[in-house]
């Protein structure tokens, strides 16, 4: 754990915060509803680089390699969380295209938001 | 790396033994053949001698804890805490399969996956009110929160139960990644998920100055995921869809065990994790709770559907349940678990009159579905007036004893404001759960109202219910007893 991180962190965070907000903005604003799933699967994934950031520099700030593995098994499990989201996720969209042959969400309306 | 020792899978096995269980039945089920009654009959009876064994495995393996043991290195606790919400939730699933009977079975769709997903939602929330561990408690979070989705779009053929699915499902993906993304920012700022050490080197971290932004940043995250768990206004808005559109068995189950659930969790992080931002998230909570109960209680004056109206109500009432939260006091937190166990019955028992009111193609909703019933179905009408008079907070019923110890360790702790706004809200609650105590009793029905389905077994729950509701009210000694020795430490 001696080797300098070349990129610092704050970029890591920035681009993580970045694609987090496209995510959660693409995921309100968008009415596909395969698009909506894309960005929220987006907004998972900033979290995992940001972990996986995280992870290094904590290992390096307490020199301890156990407390940077925390982080690391953390992006696993979100990773296997993730896809038995997308699975799912996409099982009630096919779900949903059987019955109306769309999946735009603003033609979901049968009960007001 | 020290070794887990096997003893910590043993205390586990309840846990274990309902995933194992719910799995057992998904690959039964997809043997059988009946879709009907006896298929969906034998199901419900494995479904609740599983939940009945895993409550002896809990007795006997997790039960009688003075001292919180720490296990699995640190993933998972068992102390009383634990132990309370744990037979608290498998009573809510055992209520929530006997409110299924009939119901499931006459929409004509396999049982098999109905039940064992109820297994695997509470095999979820079981190990999220043990989770000692960011990370644990996510995935349990997620296990609950993954069920309850497919739980919520089971009639798939009806347009109404895939819509409430979906938006369920979108806006409870967007929460899990908000909550995620305030889980890394938390890590970044101290290095451990573990809600143990989180406090402390929060302080930590804090005091050096740089971390303060991950830090506020990332606790506000994680709050807004759990509120939105919660349904706490403005994170509702899936909430009055989803209970009206998921089959109504199962709005009851997310009413009644979803919410106890994702508030065990919620007390445990802000009182263990969060413990050293105590007066931080006190005047969020304070201000969420206030906005929920003016909210909650509006809205639901102007609905025209019942389930559509216990939706908004059941947001007020976490709105109440935050008061207790709030205090941080001994007195708000005991409040806060005998509010909670007595809101399970009162819920499940509304939701059973509406179940037994409710007919294909969602008839007996409205209101005026309602007119009439004292005459119809007299025991029917009586047990509902019990429940909306819990609801609302009428003596002598367990709401009304609930609601008293809230508001009163609200005053206690000086947050007098937000007990008055608890009161105010109230009194006008009166408003929309006489509104149906009327239709009942004073109006007569006409010739398209609705009959009540004829289900003996749901019947006897729903009594049941009214019975325990009533015996609160009366004597609730014993259950504020019981709470009080399940505690958490005090931030």
């Amino acid at each position: 754990m001696s080797i300098p991180v070349s990129v610092p962190i704050q970029w890591y965070f920035l681009l993580a915060g970045a694609l987090f907000v496209i995510g959660a903005l693409g995921a309100l604003s968008r009415r596909n509803g395969i698009t909506i799933f894309l960005s929220i699967e987006l907004m998972l994934n900033s979290v995992n680089l940001l972990i996986v950031a995280y992870a290094r520099v904590v290992g390096e700030r307490t020199g301890d390699l156990l407390t940077a593995l925390n982080g690391q098994i953390l992006v696993l499990f979100v990773l296997a969380v993730a896809a038995a989201e997308a699975a799912v996720g996409l099982a009630l969209f096919i779900a949903i295209f059987r019955g109306r042959r769309t999946i735009d969400v603003n033609r979901l309306n049968l009960m007001r938001w | 790396m020290t070794a887990i020792p096997i003893r910590d899978f043993l205390l586990l096995a309840p846990e274990i033994f309902l995933a194992v269980a719910g799995m057992a039945m998904l690959v039964a089920g997809s043997y059988g053949r009946d879709n009907g009654g006896n298929g969906h009959r034998g199901c419900s009876v494995c479904a609740v001698a599983a939940l009945a064994m895993t409550g002896g495995l809990v007795f006997w393996l997790q039960g009688g804890r003075e001292v919180p043991e720490v296990i699995l290195s640190g993933m998972f606790v068992l102390d009383g805490y634990a132990f309370f919400w744990k037979i608290l939730l498998l009573i809510a699933a055992t209520l929530t399969i006997f409110l299924s009977e009939r119901f499931v079975a006459e929409g004509g769709y396999r049982p098999g996956e109905y039940y064992a997903l109820i297994l695997f939602a509470t095999t979820g929330m079981l190990l999220m009110v043990s989770g000692f561990n960011l990370l644990s408690i996510w995935i349990s979070l997620e296990l609950m929160a993954l069920s309850s989705y497919i739980l919520a779009g089971y009639f798939k053929h009806q347009l109404k139960s895939t819509e409430a699915a979906l938006k369920y499902f979108v806006l409870g993906a967007l929460s899990s990644g908000i909550l995620l993304y305030g889980v890394s920012l938390l890590y970044g700022a101290t290095g451990t998920l573990e809600l143990a050490g989180l406090s402390d080197a929060l302080s930590l971290a804090v005091a050096a100055g740089d971390g303060q932004v991950l830090v506020a940043l990332g606790w506000l995250l994680l709050a807004m995921g759990l509120f939105f768990k919660v349904a706490v206004v403005p994170f509702h808005v899936w909430t009055p869809d989803v209970y009206v559109g998921a089959p109504t068995p199962i709005t009851s189950f997310l009413a009644i065990a979803s919410k106890a659930a994702s508030f065990a969790v919620l007390v445990r992080i802000f009182y263990q994790g969060l413990a050293f931002l105590t007066p931080d998230w006190q005047w969020l909570t304070a201000a969420l709770a206030t906005i929920t109960m003016i909210w909650g209680n509006l809205a639901a004056l102007t609905q025209k559907n019942v389930k559509r109206m216990l939706a908004y109500s059941s947001i007020a009432h976490a709105g109440y349940v935050l008061i207790g939260v709030l205090t941080a006091t001994e007195d708000g937190q005991w409040a806060v678990l005998f509010y909670l166990a007595a809101y399970t019955f009162i819920t499940a028992g509304a939701f059973g009159t509406v179940v037994l009111l409710e007919r294909r193609a969602y008839a007996g909703e409205t209101y005026e579905d309602y007119a009439g019933l004292a005459r119809r179905a007299p025991f029917l009408a009586a047990s509902m007036m019990i429940f909306l008079l819990a609801l609302t907070g009428i003596p002598p019923t367990g709401g009304f004893v609930g609601k008293i110890y809230l508001f009163a360790a609200a005053v206690e702790a000086g947050w007098v404001w937000v007990a008055v706004v608890g009161v105010l809200t109230s009194a006008i609650s009166l408003y929309y759960y006489m509104g149906l105590i009327v239709q009942m009793y004073l109006k007569d029905a006409e010739d398209t109202t609705p009959e009540p389905l004829y289900a003996p077994g749901l019947l006897a729950t729903v009594g049941l219910c009214a019975v325990i509701t009533v015996l609160l009210g009366l004597l609730p000694g014993p259950l504020i007893e019981l709470a009080k020795g399940s505690l958490l430490p005090l931030p």
